[in-house]
């Protein structure tokens, strides 16, 4: 509902909204425009003349082997991210929801990772995993296990999802305390009360209730894992070794940034565009209605 | 069953037993969350007691697990000291720009996110919903997917190794602009009415009475817009080249090197402790605010 009563001014409107709109155009739409512009573009390698394609770019990007490979990372990184941050997320909730003792010591003690940056929570994790200097890398080889994220591109896999996933725990942690308690306790108590054991009751009760908390969360971590994970890519792996996690986001990176292969890169941007529009749509599309079950 | 005791039964400890509620599951309950509470803390007490030793003990592992009698002097060399790897730039000079940057950020986009949602929202005026929709749509555009053209605007521009380079890009926000205008949307025109009755313009109707009802939406996002800019990576890492102007997270990563011999780790970890600590503090002691903000910004 919009209020009715407005102030009648003709000039003010603009001179408010103009700071965000400059900043929106100079640099949002501009270099958007010119990222789509340029992947149909294919220069010379000097940068001296151009040519224009139209969809040449994307067919080449989307048949290139290391494209198809970084998809791939890119689908193993976020589906196991958020299985592992939601799954620890909802057991250490619904831990917290039967407690009273304590329970605020509890919130507080387990939100404070969202407050580190994604890549210092990727720098933590190296600290205690490199084989150099981590003392869990050390007590892994005393156990005989071969471990070296730096040449091993599946232990390195593991090492950026348990960074990834371990600052996100609070995140999730917090949003699955409060989908718990919105779930009625008398609901519960009448199926203990017909028998049910507590197992039952999470699944058929509690589990299906929380959907849409758990649907939204999927979503919201799905983005975290595609676009706020650069920093712990970056700064642990740097997309290796080999290409083993080399994320969308961090090709797009990589290709335009450091390698310069300018209508490459914009092409992968232009596809990642489409990606966030998909997953903002389904945001928005499902997401405002929270109370949708099943 | 023996376990199972009614609601109203006086409980354990002081945790109340709800229905089909066993003790012994109240007890779990505590070990699994204490479990989760030491793996969620413990990379970062790892960090914090590797910061207080020596760099020979530190390149010995296992370490310790209590902290070593290093503080005052690690924490000293990294803050005034300057690091070696970062082209002698002290931690103190990394710290003053990370929160530059972050207040810069967070303030930013709550002034030009308020301002065009008042307009939105009180004023009527010719393509007001084209530019709702056009601020809208950025919420589609993150740096990610316009790295290397952002990075040419900022060239051109001249704001390569700027604060202003570091915070201007970033204070445009689609998600603080909804939050404000979900937020008047709430306030029921009356309001406005009788402020005009009584005479107040829209600059008195913004100072007096719109400031003042948003005051528990602006610390909300505050707080959250503060953490959002003190971890930024991407950006900082395009737009600054100099070592003065690095962010301490920025900083943090190029200090760190596996090829080299020479890394200096006691620094490391101590500049790592003091990029975690402020956003933390903020966490900690504004944490009303902040599980608000968290929960307002996703809607």
């Amino acid at each position: 509902m919009t209020p009715r009563v407005v102030f009648p001014n003709k000039i003010l409107p603009y001179l408010l909204v103009a700071p965000q709109l400059a900043i929106t155009l100079v640099f949002f739409y501009w270099p958007a425009s010119q990222a789509l512009y340029q992947s149909m573009l294919k220069e010379d390698p000097f940068g001296l003349k151009s040519q224009f394609v139209w969809f040449a770019n994307f067919a080449k990007v989307l048949s290139d082997p290391n494209y198809l490979n970084s998809i791939r990372v890119t689908a193993i990184f976020s589906v196991s991210t958020a299985a592992v941050s939601m799954i620890a997320a909802l057991l250490l909730a619904v831990m917290a929801d039967k407690v009273v003792r304590s329970r605020g010591l509890y919130r507080t003690l387990m939100i404070w990772p969202y407050a580190v940056a994604p890549a210092i929570a990727g720098m933590l994790w190296l600290f205690l995993f490199n084989p150099s200097i981590g003392s869990l890398a050390y007590l892994l080889r005393q156990m005989g296990i071969a471990w070296d994220p730096l040449l091993k591109g599946d232990q390195a896999m593991v090492l950026v999802v348990m960074a990834a996933a371990w600052k996100q725990i609070s995140y999730n942690f917090l949003f699955f305390v409060a989908g718990l308690q919105a779930i009625p306790k008398t609901l519960i108590e009448a199926a203990a009360i017909d028998g049910a054991r507590e197992m039952k009751r999470f699944w058929t009760i509690v589990f299906p209730l929380l959907a849409p908390t758990t649907f939204f969360l999927l979503v919201v971590n799905t983005v975290y894992a595609f676009f706020d994970t650069f920093g712990i890519i970056h700064a642990v792996t740097g997309g290796g070794p080999g290409k083993s996690t080399e994320t969308l986001v961090y090709k797009v990176y990589n290709d335009g940034f450091v390698n310069l292969i300018l209508g490459d890169s914009a092409a992968q941007s232009v596809i990642l565009m489409i990606i966030v529009i998909a997953l903002t749509a389904v945001q928005f599309r499902y997401v405002e209605r929270k109370v949708h079950y099943g | 069953m023996a376990d199972t005791v009614q609601a109203t039964a006086p409980s354990r400890g002081h945790d109340k037993l709800m229905i089909g509620q066993s003790a012994v599951s109240i007890y779990t309950a505590h070990a699994i969350l204490i479990l989760g509470i030491v793996v969620v803390a413990f990379p970062i007490y790892y960090t914090f007691v590797a910061s207080t030793h020596t760099l020979q003990t530190i390149l010995r592992p296992p370490l310790p697990m209590l902290p070593g009698g290093h503080f005052i002097e690690n924490y000293s060399e990294a803050l005034f000291g300057g690091v070696g790897r970062i082209g002698g730039v002290p931690v103190s000079t990394l710290l003053w720009n990370t929160t530059i940057v972050a207040f810069g950020i967070a303030i930013g986009k709550i002034v030009i996110s308020i301002l065009s949602a008042y307009a939105i929202v009180f004023f009527r005026f010719p393509f007001r919903m084209f530019f709702f929709w056009l601020i809208f749509i950025t919420l589609m555009l993150p740096v990610e997917v316009r790295i290397l053209p952002t990075y040419k605007v900022m060239v051109d521009l001249g704001l390569i190794d700027t604060y202003t380079g570091l915070i201007v890009p970033l204070i445009a926000s689609a998600t603080a602009t909804l939050l404000f205008r979900q937020f008047f949307l709430t306030i029921p025109g009356e309001l406005v009415e009788a402020a005009r009755v009584d005479g107040a313009g829209p600059y008195r109707f913004f100072k007096d009475i719109l400031l003042p009802l948003s005051r528990t939406n602006i610390a909300a996002l505050f707080v959250i817009l503060f953490i959002y800019g003190w971890a930024q990576y991407l950006w900082p890492l395009l737009v600054t080249n100099r070592n003065d102007m690095n962010t301490i997270v920025i900083a943090l990563k190029k200090m760190v090197s596996f090829a080299d011999a020479d890394t200096e780790w006691h620094l490391v970890m101590v500049t790592s402790m003091l990029a975690i600590l402020p956003p933390i503090l903020v966490v900690v002691f504004m944490q009303r605010w902040f599980v608000r903000g968290l929960v307002d910004t996703e809607k």
